[in-house]
C-alpha cells in the first residue's frame, strides 16, 4: 500500500440559504485550497466530486461542477453521487492503484434548494417505502427511538451532546447553531418528531468542503504535520429497514473494525452524526470510549449540515486536528442512507 | 427564486415478486416469502439476505400486528395517505418475521407506544400498491 496523507482542508462559508450557484460556491474553495497546498492546478492529478442530484432538481447537475476546476487542459474527474467522502475513498483508492499522485476531493450540497427531508424518500425503496413519503426525519427518529427502547440511548444522552455540540461550536465561525444550554434545559422542550426535540435534529446548511491529498514524496512539501491515512474501509446495511437493527450500525461496526480503529488510542473522533443519537449509535457501533475521545471539537453536523459536504468535512476536521497537533490519532466518519445504513471510516495519524 | 416544482412520474416494472405483493395488496391480502432459515419476510424479499439464494415460498400473513419502533410526525406531507399528524411504524404482522413501515391513524400521540396492536386500514378501492392500505389504527378502534 502506498502511504497516503490529507494535507490541507478548506470548507466554504455555510450559509442556511446562499443565493449562490453551485459553481459560485466551489470557485473560491478550489482557489483557496490550492494556495493552502502551496500547489497549482497542473498539480493535481485527480479530481473526485460528491453530491446529489436530487438536491437540485437536476440531472447530471454534477457536470457543470467541472466550470469550477478548469478542464482545459484536459484533467481526470469523476463523481459519486454520494457525500465528498466516498469521493475521498475513490481518490485514496486511484492513488493506490498508482494513477495519481496528488488529488482534489470536494463534496457541496445547497440544502435550502427545497425540502430535504422530504427530498431524501426518493433514495429509499421505491416500491414499498418511498410511494408513503415518510421523510427522513422520522425515520431517524424511529431509529431513536429503538434505541432507546434498547436501553442503549437514553434522553439525557442526547441532550448532553446537543449541550456540548452547542457549546463547541461557539469557538466555530462556520456552523449555523451554537450556545450554552445544558441539558436539563434543553430537556425541558417540547418533542416535535417524538422521540427527537428540535435540536436533536442538524442545522441544514448550503455548503462546500474541500481536501487535498497525497503521497509520502511530496505531502511534507504541502502540510508541516499530514494526517497519513493508516486505515480507511467502508460499508453497508440492508435497505430494508425491518431486517437492520435501528439500534446500532453493523456496517459501521465493520467498517470500524476494518479500518482499525480501536487497535489504539483515539485522541479525537470526527463523526457524521446528523442527529443527536447518531453520536452515541456510532460510539457504540464503532468501539470508540466518549469518556476518553474528544467527540467532535468542531460541533460536528448537528450545528451545519451541507448535505454531501458535512461527511467530507469531518475527515477534514479531523485532519486539521493533526495539523495543529493537537491529536496523534484521530477517526473520521461519514455515514449515508437512512439509520445509519451505509458507513466510511477512517483512521487519521500524525506519525 | 424560480420555483421548480419537481414530481415523480415513474411507473416502476416491479418484477415477480414485488408485483405478486403489490396485486395482493390490491386484493386486500398481505404476502410475505419466506427465507431460508424459516423467516417470514413481508414485504417480501425476492433473495434470502444471508444466502442470496431465490425466495419462492410465500406465506399469507395477517393484516394485524405489534409496532416494534415509531416516531412522531407532526405535519403531514401532501403526498401522505393521512393529512393529519400522525406516527410511521415498523410493523410486525402476526405471522411474520421481520417488520414493515407504515402510518399508523391515532388522535394524539399519548395514543402510540411500543409494543401497541394495531390493524390494517384499507383503502375504499385498493390499487396495486403500498398505498392499498390507507395506514394502520389501534386494533378495537373504528375502522
Amino acid at each position: 500500500m502506498r502511504d497516503v496523507a490529507i494535507v490541507a482542508y478548506i470548507e466554504g462559508q455555510n450559509t442556511s440559504a446562499t443565493t449562490l450557484s453551485p459553481v459560485e460556491m466551489i470557485v473560491p474553495v478550489v482557489h483557496e485550497i490550492l494556495n493552502r497546498a502551496n500547489v497549482q492546478r497542473s498539480d493535481i492529478d485527480f479530481w473526485c466530486h460528491g453530491s446529489c442530484d436530487y438536491m437540485t432538481g437536476q440531472p447530471f447537475s454534477f457536470v457543470s461542477a467541472v466550470d469550477a476546476l478548469g478542464a482545459w487542459p484536459p484533467i481526470m474527474e469523476s463523481h459519486v453521487e454520494m457525500d465528498g467522502a466516498w469521493a475521498l475513498y475513490e481518490a485514496w483508492v486511484k492513488i493506490q492503484t498508482g494513477e495519481a499522485n496528488t488529488a482534489l476531493v470536494f463534496g457541496n450540497g445547497k440544502s435550502s434548494a427545497g425540502d430535504m427531508n422530504r427530498a431524501l424518500t426518493l433514495q429509499l425503496d421505491p416500491y414499498v417505502v418511498a410511494p408513503l413519503w415518510p421523510g427522513f426525519r422520522s425515520l431517524e427518529a424511529m431509529g431513536a427511538r429503538a434505541a432507546i427502547d434498547a436501553g442503549t440511548v437514553t434522553e439525557r444522552q442526547m441532550a448532553d451532546v446537543v449541550s456540548r455540540s452547542l457549546r463547541d461550536a461557539a469557538d466555530n465561525p462556520n456552523v449555523l447553531a451554537y450556545g450554552y444550554r445544558d441539558a436539563d434545559e434543553l430537556l425541558d422542550e417540547p418533542m416535535t418528531a417524538n422521540p427527537l426535540r428540535a435540536h436533536d435534529c442538524p442545522a441544514m446548511a448550503d455548503g462546500v468542503a474541500a481536501i487535498i491529498m497525497t503521497t509520502a514524496d511530496r505531502a511534507l512539501e504541502m502540510c508541516d504535520r499530514p494526517a497519513w491515512i493508516r486505515g480507511i474501509d467502508h460499508r453497508i446495511d440492508f435497505q430494508n429497514l425491518g431486517l437492520r437493527d435501528l439500534s446500532r450500525s453493523n456496517s459501521a461496526a465493520l467498517a470500524s473494525f476494518h479500518a482499525g480503529v480501536t487497535k489504539d488510542k483515539v485522541d479525537v473522533a470526527e463523526l457524521h452524526a446528523t442527529y443527536s443519537h447518531h453520536e452515541i449509535i456510532l460510539a457504540q457501533s464503532m468501539g470508540i470510549d466518549r469518556s476518553t475521545t474528544r467527540m467532535m471539537p468542531s460541533g460536528g453536523a448537528l450545528v451545519a449540515n451541507p448535505l454531501m459536504a458535512a461527511g467530507l468535512a469531518r475527515f477534514g476536521q479531523a485532519a486539521r486536528q493533526i495539523f495543529k497537533g493537537d491529536a496523534d490519532r484521530a477517526v473520521a466518519h461519514a455515514a449515508q442512507g437512512a439509520c445509519l445504513q451505509q458507513n466510511i471510516v477512517a483512521v487519521l495519524e500524525g506519525n | 427564486m424560480a420555483p421548480l416544482r419537481l414530481f415523480y412520474p415513474y411507473d416502476r416494472t416491479v418484477g415477480a415478486v414485488i408485483g405478486r405483493f403489490l396485486t395482493s395488496l390490491a386484493a386486500k391480502k398481505i404476502e410475505g416469502t419466506r427465507g431460508v432459515d424459516a423467516s417470514v419476510h413481508v414485504p417480501p424479499l425476492e433473495f434470502d439476505p444471508a444466502t442470496g439464494a431465490a425466495l419462492t415460498e410465500w406465506v399469507a400473513v395477517s393484516d394485524t400486528g405489534l409496532v416494534l419502533t415509531w416516531s412522531w410526525q407532526p405535519e403531514p406531507f401532501a403526498d401522505n395517505t393521512l393529512q393529519q399528524p400522525f406516527a410511521w411504524a415498523l410493523i410486525l404482522l402476526d405471522g411474520a418475521d421481520t417488520p414493515m413501515l407504515h402510518a399508523v391513524r391515532v388522535a394524539s400521540v399519548s395514543d402510540m407506544s411500543t409494543g401497541m396492536r394495531v390493524r390494517a386500514v384499507w383503502a375504499a378501492e385498493p390499487t396495486p400498491s403500498i398505498t392499498a392500505i390507507t395506514c394502520f389504527e389501534p386494533e378495537g378502534a373504528h375502522g
